[in-house]
């Protein structure tokens, strides 16, 4: 794979290709140099039922996807500002276009922690994050309510469901200004909100955001992590239990297995 | 050579964590004078040859595009500095 050279990961980098032909949506997961959880997120997509597609941030087209994923980490090592110079890369731009309302469907595409900030640097999301309030590294899991189900990467959720899922970050802490917020709210697109403690300071309890169609979401905690039992947080049934992750993966592959039906989905192909 | 200089701050709506951490650790060296500290950022453009009213208004562009996130802060000063490193005669612009 020619990006597997250019990869500074650890491990091998084209497993994500390799397994047995899976049936389900294509859904891209995006690498930067500094991007931490790609494989993570990579894997969430196949247990999910899934194919991951590896993405390089250099590549100037998006190829066969139907989803895209821009996962955490601290690209750029979070230079200038977290997620600022991401944005400026040839594939951010073929996102952005894809995932415009423009662009008719509209590409489902969700960021994760570094990638929820590069969504909005690109201004794909509204607000931005700043410093945790407290300033500290705050690693833990972390109790969300789903309040939006009707995204493409929210839709296999009950309303106002609670999950808890893996939260890793320094600057976390969403900021929008008094107008955003209330547009926010009045139109439903608070679509993740801290429950028990705030862990960073974000406005309104704010984890995670839509933008007005429902495709581009991003939040701040981590879903991928919490997809496989024996290896997500803590829940009733037993130690790292938890896969409250996984439905935010199944949910975009079942909105694109029901969108197939509808008009032509257009796709990123570029 | 002079340089273009930018300057942006966090707006003042939003609450600088990095600065309220200065502000509470100033008084720990015994630094009593100061009720509040916020943290920003300078960035110094270098060009080579004249700075141009182009060069001016690219250096502004890239500031309020690139080198500030307008959500989060604003861009307080753009302007031509002298380098004080070459200037030797120590040039106050």
């Amino acid at each position: 794979m020619a990006q597997a050279s250019e990869t500074p990961l650890i491990g091998e980098t084209d497993s994500a290709s390799d397994g047995p032909a899976l049936d389900g949506a294509r859904i891209g997961v995006v690498t930067f140099p500094g991007t931490l959880d790609d494989r993570d997120a990579a894997r969430a997509v196949r247990i999910a039922g899934g194919t991951a597609v590896p993405l390089w941030h250099a590549d100037d087209a998006l190829g066969d996807v139907d989803a895209v994923i821009v996962p955490g980490g601290f690209s750029y090592g979070d230079y200038l500002r977290a997620g600022a110079i991401s944005r400026f890369a040839p594939l951010m731009r073929r996102i952005a276009e894809s995932a415009a309302p423009s662009a008719g469907a509209g590409l489902p595409v969700l960021g994760i922690c570094n990638g929820f900030q590069i969504l909005t640097e690109a201004h794909l999301l509204p607000g931005s994050m700043i410093k945790n309030d407290h300033l500290k590294f705050r690693c833990g899991d972390q109790v969300l309510r789903v309040e939006n189900t009707s995204t493409a990467w929210t839709a296999q959720f009950t309303d106002d469901e609670l999950i808890t899922v893996p939260l890793k970050n320094q600057d976390g802490q969403y900021v929008a200004d008094a107008a955003t917020l209330e547009q926010l709210e009045a139109e439903g697109r608070v679509a993740f909100r801290y429950v028990g403690t705030n862990p960073n300071g974000s406005r309104d309890d704010i984890a995670g955001v839509a933008n007005a169609a429902g495709n581009v979401v991003g939040l701040m905690p981590h879903p991928e992590h919490a997809v496989e039992a024996g290896f997500g947080p803590d829940d009733a049934t037993g130690m790292r239990a938890g896969t409250d992750g996984l439905p935010v993966f199944t949910s975009v592959i079942s909105s694109l297995a029901g969108s197939t039906a509808g008009p032509d989905p257009a796709g990123g192909a570029a | 050579m002079p340089r273009i200089v930018v300057e942006v701050m966090p707006k003042p709506e939003i609450l600088d964590p990095q600065g309220k951490a200065i502000a509470s650790a100033l008084p720990h060296l015994g630094f009593r004078g100061f009720s509040a500290v916020r943290q920003g950022k300078r960035f110094e453009l270098s060009v080579d040859g004249e700075i141009t009213d182009a060069v001016l208004a690219q250096a502004r562009e890239a500031a309020a595009e690139m080198l500030s996130n307008p959500v989060i802060e604003d861009v307080v000063d753009v302007r031509v500095e002298d380098d004080p490193a070459e200037a030797g005669a120590g040039n106050e612009g």
